[in-house]
């Protein structure tokens, strides 16, 4: 039985389609690695799951709940979280602010909602910076940030768009460490990651897209042999003529981490 | 990249072993009144309400009673309007039509159908809100810039409507009927005494409103929404919602606010109680004083208003706007030198 299910999806832009006819599902406790360069419709896909996009075809269902045609703010409560690629935290609101005024969805009083928040700023290690800004935070404390106010909602599936982009090398070990503390705490996760190593080692299964319909969807052992998705990266000279690529994953890697 | 030592940041947190006070924190970014972390600031309300208190007994002249009279009145419409546009980021520069609602409706229920003015007052609540509903609704699709033409497009629409509907009085406005003083008629003509205090009473409401907004879920609600309505909505915050509410107790004090005029000037018309003017002064008052503090709005408007008074009597009545001229270069030096507003001086 599938957690959240995605069924055709199409989304048009005017006369650029970015979704087209997209169906893939996640199973309970799975962390799905989402990829496919700029462009693939990713986010679009993020953005139509969680309400911000209407489709003009499909259905996304999770839990027995039709998604399409609920508000943001009606999803999240259903129980999906999610983070933004371009992060949105709340400016001027102080680092424990911004997770408490998520926390405060199931606690409406504000020291009981304090207390919750600041359990999970200690998870993403941000409680030493409780009462900064949150626009005098780093990248990586923005995105930790992010991470722990979607998780103050306390949702069943999360939704993280783009973990590593942007984040110096140095900071990448700790982000991973928490999305593996997260699987343990019994979430499912669905990661959109240009970082191919990155993706490739958290991920049970990966969904590939490319000009918005899905290319590849299977264990990442079996996904980065796939001439399709080594051509939607690198172009058709990368790919040998048998249809193995030179050496397993190796272009793809180096396509990764020229965007990371 | 932050540094804990920030001023500001300072006040985030209550101090350790200060356990009395039942709030988490001072509500931060731009919210936070700098008295209550300091101690000082219940010596310093008590001081100024006590003062407020007294003032008419100590000071006799009618025209410096109804200077701050009129301080109140505007410092209460300020804070109603900081509610939404403050907290909660709608920047509404239509905020004369709920003014005009609680003074309309109180005074043709008085002189159409002889209700007595506080019912009048309390009657032009719930219609001051149903018509904020109406508005709010389809104009908080707007965002920003677009929001603010858009309630003041509908300001001048309700006032061209004042104008033409006789019911009310049209260009005409209203004359409410003198009567013997009493507070159940709300008139006081031998010692003004009373609306004085009906003034002070209407402020200091709206300031507990605010402060208990501040410290609720109401209030962070707000300021997310603030900061980013899509965000908000990503962490189930039905934003849509949250600006009705906000835009329901705002026009619900505004409208309060407007039958007190009403009551006080025994007049109104088209053009003293529905203008643009008046949306933009309200607007003004509380951002020379800081948009989104409890305070700025009283302490632009304890400012301003007797400011165009002095400059008024000082340099007006000659025809060459001299008055008018100084009046705005002091509200320039204010948007150039302390675009926060003057609260936030005493954040340094």
């Amino acid at each position: 039985m599938a957690l959240l299910e995605i069924q055709g999806i199409t989304k048009r832009f005017g006369g650029l389609v970015a979704n087209h006819d997209i169906s893939f599902a996640v199973r309970p406790g799975e962390i799905v690695g989402l990829i496919g360069p700029n462009g693939a419709g990713k986010s679009t896909l993020f953005d139509v799951i969680t309400g911000y996009h209407r489709p003009e075809a499909g259905e996304v269902r999770f839990d027995d709940h039709r998604l399409v045609g609920r508000r943001p703010d009606q999803v999240n409560r259903l129980g999906i979280g999610r983070t933004f690629q371009k992060l949105r935290p709340f400016h001027a609101m102080t680092v424990l602010e911004n997770v408490m005024v998520a926390a405060m969805q199931h606690q409406a009083d504000p020291w009981a909602a304090r207390r919750e928040a600041l359990r999970y700023l200690e998870f993403v290690e941000l409680a030493d910076k409780r009462d900064s800004f949150a626009r005098d935070l780093s990248t990586g404390q923005r995105k930790r940030l992010e991470l722990a106010r979607a998780m103050a909602t306390r949702p069943r599936l999360l939704l993280l768009d783009e973990v590593t982009g942007g984040v110096d090398q140095r900071t990448i070990p700790t982000l991973l460490q928490l999305i593996g503390r997260l699987r343990e705490q019994g979430l499912t996760l669905v990661v959109i990651e240009h970082n191919m190593r990155v993706i490739m080692s958290i991920s049970d299964r990966i969904v590939a897209l490319h000009l918005g319909e899905v290319i590849a969807d299977g264990p990442p052992s079996e996904v980065v042999k796939q001439r399709r998705l080594i051509e939607a990266y690198l172009g058709d000279a990368f790919v040998v003529p048998s249809g193995e690529p030179r050496a397993s994953g190796e272009g793809l890697r180096g396509a990764g981490e020229g965007r990371a | 990249m932050a540094t804990v030592d920030e001023p500001r940041a300072e006040s985030r947190e209550p101090r350790r072993g200060e356990a009395s006070s039942h709030i988490p924190m001072a509500t931060g970014g731009v919210a936070a009144p700098p008295p209550a972390r300091t101690g000082w600031g219940p010596i310093l309300l008590a001081t100024l309400l006590v003062a407020a208190l007294a003032f008419p007994w100590v000071f006799r002249l009618p025209y410096h009673r109804d200077l701050v009279i009129r301080v109140f009145l505007y410092a209460m419409l300020a804070q109603a309007w900081n509610i939404l546009a403050g907290y909660c980021g709608q920047i509404s520069l239509g905020h004369a039509v709920f003014f005009g609602t609680g003074a309309y409706t109180s005074a043709v229920l008085q002189t159409t159908w002889g209700w007595n003015p506080w019912l009048g007052l309390l009657a032009g609540v719930p219609v001051a809100v149903a018509i904020s509903q109406v508005i709010g609704y389809p104009c908080f699709r707007l965002r920003g810039h677009y929001f603010a033409i858009a309630t003041i497009a509908i300001g001048e629409i309700v006032q061209t409507l004042a104008i033409n509907w006789e019911f009310i009085g049209g260009a005409r406005g209203l004359t409410l009927p003198f009567q013997k003083d009493s507070l159940p008629a709300f008139q006081f003509h031998t010692s003004k005494y009373p609306y004085y205090y009906v003034a002070l009473v209407l402020l200091v409401l709206c300031l507990l409103v605010s402060w208990r907004i501040e410290r609720t879920r109401l209030g962070y609600y707000f300021r997310a929404i603030r900061e980013d309505p899509e965000a908000a909505q990503s962490v189930g915050i039905p934003v849509t919602r949250y600006k009705l509410i906000a835009m329901a107790i705002s026009a619900a004090f505004v409208s309060a606010g407007g039958s007190f005029y009403a009551q006080y000037v025994l007049y109104l018309d088209p053009d003293s109680v529905l203008p643009l003017s008046l949306s933009i002064l309200i607007c003004l008052l509380a951002v020379v004083g800081g948009v989104g503090t409890l305070w700025g709005p009283l302490v632009g408007a304890a400012l301003l208003i007797p400011l165009s008074e002095f400059t008024r009597i000082q340099f007006g009545g000659t025809g060459r706007a001299v008055d008018l001229l100084i009046y705005g270069g002091l509200l320039t030096s204010v948007a150039v030198f302390q675009p926060a507003g003057l609260v936030g001086l005493l954040r340094r």
